[in-house]
């Protein structure tokens, strides 16, 4: 509160001293009110653009392309995908986790940073948090199809059947069931939640009336009454409150998947919080990755997405970043000083091992790279935190295959060892969830408000009560 | 004074408008001040500190939520050892039944403790507030439109006791509202 009437004040009236103590202002050039509901639904409102077309017209069609492996998986079986003995997980798990892990940036920023009081978080959880959902639609395709018989998922449901045979709740795959869908229900009621007065804010600006059926019905007819938003808020935090440890145990559960097996390389306790550090340091990489090329489309958005904001969310990558190298280099350690000749075969393996390029494409990827953010311009020159976050993009793509699919190729017998090549169907499919992930955040910057307008109104000066009053 | 909706209709309250978070907020505790139940502050964004000048306690919300996750809590207590010890006891990995192997049931009591805590606080939200709801006799008013952009406003409900068209305009007036517009339903 202190903060925000100080930074009110005329600056020229303070000391040297208090000057330093002024926050700098979330919303630069003294945007009002106004403009910022008026800038941000006329890119909802206005005609659609043609660089929506032509980059709609590049994912839509990678999208149908996804589908129609699906389908085609269907119709013939999960052998279609290279997918053999050992090699029992392959592109599918690795795209499952990795497309999972983007999603946790999104509830890290509209959760943890709210929870810690992070008001510039503002102008960018929503488009996070609709990153989040889309990730998670992405990643849920893989788990539902790997299944081989698609139409027997159900099974995985605890609904009383015909056999009498019921799940087995102590299995870490039953838990990831629970945690990823608990994962995705939460985060779409907290995304919609937020949405809430931001809609109401598109109806009552509507000019047509199937806009103003479509969004008043959508706004659930919201009055902005203090009444309301007292319940509002609580219901707000209390979301944050629930979705701060819900993010930090679905990637942990994700990881039980693998420690809680045998396998060396993956029995090892380091692994859910690295691999949570991980997921928020690749999520933190497509938010910049995405959010970077839409500021740059709607050029006055930098007065809210400012180059500070990029400045943070580099420091995050680059903090993350670390603690993912910290944990590569334990695992090395661990594997050395714990003297399991098995456990030392696996990393041997994977670094010198046929894989030997995954690995070090990680390393290069997740360890080195992010290391370019500690230089302050490096951080805050669009072009080239663009260029960097795509290694982060990249390395955390390895480094779930390089988990996955190099330790069940090396088991603990030769006799049991194998290759994984994917098939024409698997890179295919991948390539087409990018897609349907671009389609989604085409539709979503195209439909609805891709900054929260009522939290950035709630962070300029003027929004405070006592704005402009003498302040103790 | 100007009158919207149907003015033969019943009168649901009158309105005014305010300019910023500041004027709103002083309003709200001259409202408070001189006694009026049936009334509401409407705003943009919500104001810090308006609860206290309007003189309103915390949300329940928070309790009603412990119930949800409580709730999330035994389903997932009961569905596990109702299966798992009862139904279909089935050892896995030479892992018991019984009530030592509660360690591996806590992810899913987590998981569904967090997911009907959440249903709750959302549902919850919406119940209080009297929401979804497809009209009210606020949006009789052209300019209330402007209060999720940029506008502040009160309105006295006419069933409040302290209620009268006369004496609530010219109290609206004199704690300087403006455009002061009497609403009436449909």
């Amino acid at each position: 509160m202190s903060n925000a009437s100080a930074s009110a004040e005329p600056a020229e009236q303070l000391t040297a001293e208090e000057k330093q103590l002024v926050r700098a202002p979330l919303v630069l050039n003294k945007r009002t009110m106004g403009w910022i509901s008026n800038y941000i639904s006329s890119i909802v409102e206005a005609k659609t653009p043609i660089w929506w077309y032509v980059a709609m017209a590049i994912t839509a069609p990678l999208t149908v392309m996804c589908l129609a492996m699906l389908v085609y998986l269907i119709a013939t079986g999960v052998g279609v995908w290279g997918n053999n003995h050992p090699v029992g997980w392959a592109w599918d798990i690795t795209n499952f986790v990795f497309w999972i892990g983007i999603g946790h940036a999104g509830t890290l920023i509209s959760a943890i940073l709210f929870l810690t009081r992070q008001k510039w978080r503002t102008s960018i959880n929503r488009a996070a948090e609709a990153m989040t959902l889309f990730a998670v639609v992405c990643a849920g395709i893989y788990p539902a199809l790997h299944v081989g018989r698609v139409w027997m998922a159900w099974f995985l449901a605890p609904v009383p059947n015909a056999n009498g045979i019921w799940q087995n709740f102590r299995s870490p795959l039953l838990w990831d069931v629970f945690a990823v869908s608990t994962y995705f229900t939460v985060s779409v009621l907290f995304w919609y939640t937020g949405l809430i007065p931001d809609l109401a804010t598109l109806r009552d600006r509507c000019k047509t009336k199937i806009r103003k059926f479509i969004y008043g019905v959508l706004a659930l007819g919201w009055r902005g009454g203090n009444r309301q938003w007292r319940h509002y808020e609580m219901a707000y935090l209390i979301l944050a409150g629930l979705s701060t440890p819900l993010v930090l145990s679905v990637h942990s559960v994700v990881s039980f998947d693998f420690a809680t097996s045998v396998v060396p390389g993956w029995h090892t306790t380091i692994f859910p919080p690295y691999f949570v550090a991980g997921a928020i340091f690749g999520g933190f990489a497509m938010v910049l990755t995405i959010m970077i090329p839409a500021c740059a489309v709607y050029k006055p958005l930098h007065d809210l997405v400012t180059i500070d904001h990029v400045d943070k969310m580099c420091k995050i990558i680059l903090l993350t970043g670390s603690i993912v190298g910290y944990a590569y280099l334990m695992e090395l350690f661990i594997a050395w000083y714990g003297s399991n000749p098995y456990e030392q075969a696996a990393f041997w393996y994977r670094a010198f091992g046929p894989y030997w390029w995954a690995y070090w494409s990680m390393m290069f990827c997740n360890v080195i790279a992010p290391q370019f953010f500690w230089f302050k311009c490096l951080r805050t020159h669009l072009v080239w935190v663009w260029i960097i976050v795509q290694f982060p993009n990249a390395g955390m793509w390895f480094e779930r295959f390089v988990i996955i699919a190099t330790t069940l190729a090396r088991d603990f017998m030769p006799s049991a060892w194998g290759m994984f090549h994917p098939t024409w169907v698997d890179i295919l499919t991948f390539v087409g969830t990018f897609g349907l992930f671009g389609t989604l955040f085409l539709l979503f910057i195209r439909f609805l408000p891709m900054i929260c307008m009522f939290e950035v109104k709630a962070v300029l000066p003027e929004a405070d009560p006592h704005h402009g009053e003498a302040h103790h | 004074m100007n009158a919207v909706g149907n003015t033969q209709a019943k009168i649901y309250g009158i309105g005014a408008e305010f300019q910023s978070a500041r004027d709103l907020y002083h309003a709200a505790e001259k409202i408070r001040d001189a006694g009026f139940q049936k009334w509401d502050v409407f705003s943009p964004f919500p104001i810090h500190g308006m609860d206290e000048a309007m003189g309103m306690k915390k949300s329940i919300l928070g309790k009603i939520v412990f119930f949800g996750g409580l709730t999330g809590f035994l389903t997932a207590v009961s569905l596990e050892f109702g299966t798992s010890s009862f139904l279909y006891p089935l050892i896995v990995a030479g892992k018991p039944t019984n009530l030592y192997t509660v360690p591996a049931f806590f992810p899913v009591m987590f998981e569904l403790t967090i997911l009907l805590s959440a249903f709750t606080a959302v549902f919850g939200m919406l119940i209080l507030n009297g929401l979804p709801r497809l009209n009210h006799q606020l949006f009789n008013w052209d300019r209330f439109k402007l209060v999720t952009e940029d506008k502040f406003f009160v309105a006295i409900e006419a069933h409040d006791a302290k209620f009268s068209s006369r004496s609530v305009s010219d109290f609206l007036e004199s704690i300087g509202g403006t455009n002061i517009t009497t609403i009436h339903g449909d």
